[in-house]
């Protein structure tokens, strides 16, 4: 079997091992049978990526309809990179998950992983496939998966924030199917690279424009781009945090990937950033969110709304890179993409171990647990670095891209923009470890032990990865430039 | 000197970071940490001399540990001015050990693993700044170095220590976050370039407009170097034990920052460019602003180690003038200062701190008749006092000797009128003290007898006072290893 027929298996692994999962009983055999699922699912993206990268784009035609006729799969650099991270987080995530998932889910945890792969395999598809259509059908396949995912939260919030992410969330989606659908109806075609051809044609047409504006603001709330962002925080905080560890590090990526991928391929960018004034727009939401997200994170007592709120900022910083429109700041962009994935799932994954020992969340409980748990902290103040954008860590090496598209460019505003809020972030950082570290324990507090290895191993990896990436950028850094790259199209002159 | 290890620059650097790691580990074990603490300033300090002497004998010492993006790597590489900082810093890092042993012991201070580690990991970002090859990497330890010493400065714990340590904190990663940060990109985006190179590397590349805006960026963004108005986290600072006003905040925390001013005027401007930008003047009169208004704010501190870090503020801004003034011999001076006032300094804060241990006194109007209770200490007050001041049989004399020869080569007459007045409020604010231990009575009550601080705390004050003396005479060393730089490389 050649790599290309292996390829639609990274969505069809997942796709159909959750319906064997949610079979199986007990709680260790679906754990086992998901973990394998998604490591297949992994390893088949890594083989992937190179070829994408060295090759040009691979099309998989689905029984063997040819497109623009049949449903297309298409992988080129950009999808190959973005299908890597999602099926490594998950991968990464469930090392980490069944002390956590088996403290916060009563019960067998056959359904749980179930719906835990139909999301996976809902991402995978979308960032996978070559088809308009397809698109939305796996956006709600992985949405409707995640509200239920979210809705196993322990807090009974847990189920407004579920609720509240349904509506935003089917609000999103049903923009993207009303753009996709006015696409469809001026072209009559639903396959990206064949819209692509088409759509130079129509610049003038009315209901294009309207459909690029339907599927912008559908992905900017699906990304949780400012200010769309209200369902995030809530769903965030109160969900499992096996789930919020692996959403932070995957959902707003993957709806980011569709953004551009419309953006940039669909409609090119001498048309998206032509007709409307799209990059005035999302410089400026970008940058509000920058600062209303690290704003309202320097503020907040729950520490996994804290990070929720952090990452709105982070969409910021990869909307950022997106609105410059130049090969360096997509690239940004992209590398942000990975990065913030890896310091965001390391984040949660460290307030996980907290909450598995303490319970609580919350800053004014974790008041001298540094003495008590001192390696999960650790691990905390080191991602903490990253997020902030410190010199050898992952998070320094997309700051310092974003800053170079900015200099280039001229923009030296947004230098200090950039400056400011990881500023801010340095802040909302440093207050967890000085609570940790030099606050004494409350009065009354129980004394309660570091975190079980199975929880600090994968949360000292993901912490690993940071630095690891942080210093050997060659996997990164070339895999967003030719992702970049593959979006832009070679020497696309923007105005 | 081939008898000493020759090692990498990278793993001299290592050594602290490793020893710290391994203090640590002996938390609740006070004599396993008194030891590793011995241990690994030894081996630093073998390590550093060991290197010296390779260096001097010709070897050329570049090292680059991992390239991250092309051309941005982390890398080392040893010249005249950062073997000078290695070779204070190591050296006074193993005279301030048994101070520091003694003073926290016999103080009474509690969580001693958590203070030597950082002391060491301090002293480790001071070898990795003293050493770095590019912006990059100085910027890296320069972090280091703000992030380790909180700890040391909030020792106390008290609410005051907290406030006092998080002004610290705030004032140097603002400078340097907000200032120091993009002008380095800056520099990186119109050069393409981060290494220290002699003769500087914008020359030709930015115009002298952007130049002044970035020697702005730069030299105010180096707020460990403490130009006014960013010099308020020095005074906040000394709510930390004596061992740390003493080794950190008069030595390698301040000495870092004045350090990085002489290495960007040399290395990332170079003399000839500066001489060419509007900035280099208003830095050059800021400086010297710095330099009277902090000795006049020091003679009416009457908390000793106030008055003390006052003095280092203006000090400082001595060797940032020397800088700026965009002279060969100013620069030189400037870098023998660095020398010469690292062990002038750290001998006065060792006697505050043995005159706080012993008598439990911290004002200056405290001090009468203590001459005669405690001779060997106010004995080398009086020695550091010269050295700082500049008087002989100190070193002090050569570094001022050079840096006003240096204003008056490059015709700046005022500042040349700064020099020396600030020289002449010198000796107001620090001789006093001493004039009072030894001519003025003790206070009703008091008993005359002998009562020194403890040994461990003598011994070290009194050998760096000798050190001021030993300067005196070989300063000829300080000025022949800096003169290599603007001599065209070692070879």
């Amino acid at each position: 079997m050649n790599l290309l027929a292996l390829m639609p298996f990274i969505v069809l692994i997942p796709l159909i091992a959750s319906g064997v999962v949610a079979l199986l009983p007990g709680r260790t055999l679906p754990w086992v049978a998901t973990l394998l699922a998604a490591l297949a699912s992994a390893v088949i993206a890594a083989l992937v990526l190179p070829e994408a990268i060295g090759q040009g784009p691979m099309s998989y035609p689905f029984g063997n309809w040819p497109p623009p006729i049949g449903i297309e799969y298409r992988v080129d650099a950009a999808n190959a990179f973005v299908a890597l991270l999602v099926a490594g987080m998950a991968a990464i995530t469930l090392l980490w998950a069944p002390k956590s998932v088996a403290a916060e889910i009563e019960g067998r945890h056959g359904t749980f992983y179930a719906l835990f792969l139909l999301a996976l395999a809902g991402l995978l598809g979308i960032t996978l496939t070559g088809d308009a259509f397809n698109v939305f059908v796996f956006l709600e396949i992985s949405s409707l998966a995640t509200y239920a995912l979210i809705a196993y939260g322990q807090d009974r919030r847990a189920l407004l924030a579920a609720f509240r992410y349904l509506i935003m969330g089917t609000v999103g989606a049903t923009f993207l199917l009303i753009g996709i659908a006015f696409l469809y109806m001026v072209t009559g075609t639903l396959n990206m690279a064949d819209l692509a051809e088409r759509l130079p044609e129509l610049r003038d047409n009315n209901a294009v424009r309207a459909a690029l504006a339907f599927i912008i603001v559908g992905m900017g709330l699906k990304l949780a781009l400012l200010p769309l962002h209200l369902w995030l925080p809530n769903a965030y905080a109160y969900a499992p945090n096996f789930v919020t560890a692996f959403l932070a590090g995957t959902a707003t990526k993957v709806a980011l990937y569709v953004m551009l991928r419309f953006v940039f391929t669909v409609f090119a960018p001498d048309y998206s950033f032509v007709v409307l004034p799209l990059s005035t727009v999302l410089m400026v939401l970008a940058v509000a969110g920058m600062f209303a997200g690290s704003w309202v994170a320097m503020f907040q007592i729950h520490l996994k709304r804290m990070l929720a709120y952090s990452s709105v900022a982070q969409v910021g910083y990869m909307v950022l890179g997106v609105s410059l429109a130049t090969l360096t700041g997509l690239t940004a962009a992209f590398l942000h993409l990975f990065n913030h994935a890896l310091i965001k799932t390391a984040l949660f994954m460290a307030i996980g171990c907290v909450m598995y020992r303490t319970g609580s969340a919350k800053l004014d409980d974790l008041r001298g647990l540094g003495r008590e748990m001192p390696w999960t902290l650790t691990a905390f103040a080191l991602a903490g670095l990253s997020i902030i954008g410190v010199p050898t860590t992952a998070g320094f090496i997309s700051k310092w891209y974003l800053v170079l598209a900015s200099v280039e460019v001229g923009a030296w505003w947004l230098v200090a923009l950039i400056v400011i809020t990881s500023l801010m972030a340095v802040y909302y950082i440093w207050r967890v470890i000085e609570a940790a570290w030099f606050s004494p324990r409350p009065q009354g507090a129980v004394a309660v032990q570091e975190a079980p290895l199975a929880l600090l191993l994968p949360t000292w990896l993901v912490v690993g990865l940071n630095f690891y990436f942080g210093l050997d950028t060659r996997l990164t850094v070339g895999a967003s430039t030719a992702a970049a790259e593959a979006l832009l199209g070679a020497g696309v002159a923007l105005p | 000197m081939s008898l000493l290890p020759q090692l990498s620059p990278f793993t001299i650097v290592l050594i602290p970071f490793a020893g710290a790691i391994a203090i640590a580990f002996a938390a609740g074990r006070p004599g396993l940490i008194q030891l590793l603490s011995w241990l690994t300033a030894g081996a630093f300090l073998l390590a550093v001399w060991g290197l010296a002497g390779a260096v001097l004998t010709g070897t050329v010492v570049e090292q680059a540990v991992w390239e991250i993006l092309p051309g941005m790597a982390i890398a080392f590489s040893i010249e005249p001015l950062g073997l000078l900082f290695a070779l204070l810093a190591s050296t006074l890092w193993i005279l301030a050990t048994p101070y520091a042993i003694g003073y926290m012991t016999h103080g009474g201070y509690g969580n001693l693993a958590r203070f030597f580690a950082c002391y060491a990991i301090a002293l480790g970002a001071a070898a990795g700044i003293a050493f770095a090859d590019n912006l990059l990497t100085m910027f890296l330890f320069y972090e280091i170095l703000s992030v380790s010493t909180y700890p040391l400065v909030a020792h106390d714990g008290t609410e005051k220590a907290k406030r006092g340590a998080r002004t610290y904190l705030v004032l140097l990663l603002l400078t340097s976050i907000c200032l120091w940060l993009p002008a380095m990109v800056w520099t990186w985006a119109a050069t393409g370039s981060m290494t220290f190179t002699p003769g500087g590397i914008l020359a030709g590349h930015v115009d002298p407009v952007a130049g002044s805006i970035l020697l702005i960026l730069f030299l105010f963004g180096t707020g460990k170097a403490a130009l006014m108005p960013f010099h308020r986290w020095l005074p906040s600072a000394m709510v930390a034990p004596t061992p740390v006003s003493a080794l950190l905040h008069a030595v390698a925390v301040v000495k870092a920052g004045v350090f990085v001013a002489l290495k960007l005027a040399i290395y990332i401007f170079g003399l000839d460019y500066l001489k060419t930008l509007w900035s280099t003047d208003f830095v050059l009169y800021v400086a010297a602003f710095t330099m009277l208004t902090a000795s006049l704010v020091a003679m009416h501190q009457d908390n000793l180690k106030a008055r003390l870090a006052y003095s280092t503020v203006s000090q400082l801004s001595y060797i940032v003038v020397g800088a700026m003034l965009a002279s060969q011999l100013a620069a030189i001076g400037g870098g023998m200062h660095m020398l010469m006032h690292g062990f002038g300094k750290i001998t006065l804060f060792f006697c505050a701190g043995a005159i706080y241990l012993a008598s439990k006194k911290t004002l200056v109007s405290e001090l009468d008749g203590l001459g005669r209770k405690m001779p060997i200490t106010m004995t080398a007050f009086l020695l550091g006092a010269l050295c700082v001041i500049g008087l002989p049989p100190t070193g002090g004399l050569w570094s001022k000797w050079h840096l006003v020869s240096g204003a008056f080569d490059s015709g700046h007459g005022l500042i040349l009128a700064a020099y020396l007045a600030s020289t002449l409020l010198n000796i107001v604010y620090l001789l006093p003290p001493v004039l009072r231990a030894f001519l003025k009575p003790l206070p009703e009550g008091e008993s005359a007898g002998f009562k020194e601080a403890p040994w461990l705390c003598v011994i070290p004050l009194s050998l760096t006072a000798l050190g001021t003396i030993m300067l005196f005479f070989a300063a000829q060393g300080g000025y022949n290893l800096m003169a290599v730089i603007f001599d065209g490389g070692w070879n």
